[in-house]
């Protein structure tokens, strides 16, 4: 049902997101935007060394999108650049296929009931796509499509 | 509400109507299919069904070019339904009337052929606020091409266009001013009778938008004296891809083709082209023809429940639905327009609305979220989305009542 995507982590999540702030010395930053649903998403991180000091998220956008941010955030942090992106590959991965479940993704396995909703996969990744985006330091916003 | 509910049966064999439509018997995710989402597509009874699966089966054929019989059946169907259309429409003669891809094709045929040849810089072109994308971009890429201004008609908070600022916007500048007659996102319906008649007296011409009126209220182009009517036929319980253009004769005549191709020409030379005549001139290439042959069906289905009937129960409906939506607390509805078809659009307080639409859709309900391709109406919400409940001859109280209990769930896992 539906409480398969709605699990009680992505509910709490997206009712209180975590590091849902601006950070005025972050040194990356990216926007992200979902033209489908109008979901915007301001991302900001400090990278020292090749590793994610910090990062943070501002933005407006569905359950699923604001978790999803949420839960990247909380994961990302102490990661190198590589693993970011690695941790990145893994979750897409988690949403558009039915290969066993990674272990690596830790708190993230609460968006599998995604993937039984294609219609949805947009909204848990704009993020990621964001965070590409910075990590990679394109400038144009990330979007969706 | 009981009440109510038995008032809007009255008189209007709903349930005989739902005989007609196969797609609503089915359940989804172990629910009744409740269709709520009318206005991004109808769904088709069996008359157009059938219509379009005789055509394929005993009469398919390519239409104006063959001598033989069923390329003869052919052209009859589906230059039948342009017979169809006029007395739909009361358009004087059936030649003012282009078969079109749809509403979007229509607009763009207009701003191209129409456009390019009467446009040029320093004119002005007014639209209004509430239009879906395909009646601003096609007129933005013309005025970028010619280096004419876009002016837009403001509206007030119930989605109400602002008549005398429409009249401050008129000047002999104004070449066309295009709207829409209902809107796809609020439900308005604008008062084109009144709009065209100001933008005539202004010396401009007018193209109505009617995607969204032409399945809803009837509509008399005569009447109305606009100069292009444009819809298409699968939010008229028709097939996707075909629709019509009306224009009026004289400015149909003078316009140059749209595209180029078979079927648009009278003699082709390497040196010289002639055009066809008006409306072929404008349909170039092997049409939809299945799609022609199914809206004649439709015009026929519609004509025979009645549009005025239609219209009628659906106000019904739109009254149940608006008196059951505003009880649930933190709903606020955008669009309540005096005028109204029936569109309910609406936000709840801290829920997305593609959030409401996943939940609903584990009911059984089928409702559109998102921005309705009308991202300018959006912005003068300040909402990033809406939910759209849009209601047809079809729908019935019984399913406005699972669309709020839908509701009534969506609240319960996000409060």
């Amino acid at each position: 049902m539906v409480h398969d995507l709605y699990q009680e982590t992505i509910l709490d999540h997206s009712k209180r997101p975590r590091n849902c702030h601006t950070m005025d010395d972050a040194n990356r930053k990216a926007e992200g935007y979902n033209p489908l649903c109008g979901d915007k998403l301001k991302l900001f991180l400090k990278v020292e060394n090749d590793v994610v000091k910090d990062v943070s998220f501002v933005g407006s956008g569905c359950a699923i999108s604001t978790a999803s941010a949420s839960l990247m955030t909380e994961s990302l942090k102490g990661k190198t650049r590589d693993e970011a992106l690695k941790l990145l590959d893994k979750f897409h991965e988690l949403l558009t296929t039915d290969t066993a479940v990674s272990q690596d993704l830790g708190k993230l396995v609460v968006f599998c009931g995604v993937r039984d909703y294609p219609a949805r996969v947009k909204c848990a990744t704009l993020a990621w796509h964001t965070l590409k985006s910075a990590l990679t330091n394109v400038t144009e916003p990330a979007t969706t499509e | 509400m009981s009440t109510l509910s038995s008032q809007v049966s009255a008189g209007f064999d709903v349930e005989k109507i739902r005989e007609d439509f196969p797609v609503l018997k089915q359940t989804i995710h172990g629910r009744p299919l409740v269709y709520l989402d009318s206005a991004a597509t109808a769904q088709k009874p069996f008359a157009v069904i059938d219509a379009i699966r005789r055509f394929h089966e005993v009469d398919c054929a390519n239409i104006h070019r063959g001598v033989h019989e069923l390329s003869q059946r052919s052209t009859a169907a589906y230059e039948e339904t342009r017979a169809k259309a006029k007395r739909f429409l009361n358009s004087r003669s059936k030649n003012e009337l282009i078969f079109v891809r749809g509403t979007t094709e229509g607009i763009n045929l207009v701003a191209s052929a129409w456009g390019r040849t009467n446009v040029k810089a320093g004119d002005e072109i007014v639209i209004s606020a509430m239009e879906h994308h395909s009646n601003i971009v096609p007129w933005q890429m013309l005025c970028e091409e010619k280096g004419a201004k876009l002016r837009v008609i403001p509206m007030n908070d119930r989605g109400e266009l602002l008549m005398e600022e429409y009249e401050k916007l008129l000047n002999p500048r104004t070449r066309m001013v295009a709207v829409a007659h209902v809107s796809n996102a609020l439900g308005t319906i604008n008062p084109v009778r009144q709009i065209i008649e100001m933008a005539h007296r202004a010396g401009a011409l007018t193209l109505i938008d009617g995607a969204q009126a032409v399945p809803h209220i009837k509509v008399d182009v005569q009447a109305l004296d606009a100069d292009f009517y444009t819809f298409s036929g699968h939010k008229l319980v028709g097939p996707t891809g075909i629709g019509i253009l009306y224009g009026k004769s004289k400015l149909l005549d003078e316009m140059p083709p749209y595209q180029g191709g078979g079927d648009m020409i009278l003699t082709v030379t390497f040196e010289k082209t002639t055009y066809n005549d008006v409306p072929y001139k404008f349909e170039a290439g092997t049409p939809n023809i299945a799609g022609g042959i199914g809206l004649g069906a439709a015009f026929d289905y519609v004509t025979h429940i009645g549009i005025e009937q239609i219209a009628a129960y659906e106000h019904d409906l739109l009254v149940y639905g608006t008196e059951a939506l505003s009880q649930l607390p933190g709903l606020r509805l955008i669009g309540t327009a005096r005028e109204k078809a029936s569109v309910l659009s609406f936000v709840i307080e801290g829920i997305h609305p593609h959030d409401i639409g996943t939940v609903l859709d584990k009911q059984g309900i089928a409702v559109r979220t998102g921005h309705h391709c009308a991202q300018p109406v959006m912005d003068w919400f300040n909402v990033p989305a809406t939910t759209r409940a849009s209601l047809a001859f079809y729908n019935t109280t019984a399913e406005i009542d699972a669309l709020v209990a839908g509701l009534k769930k969506v609240k319960e896992i996000f409060s």
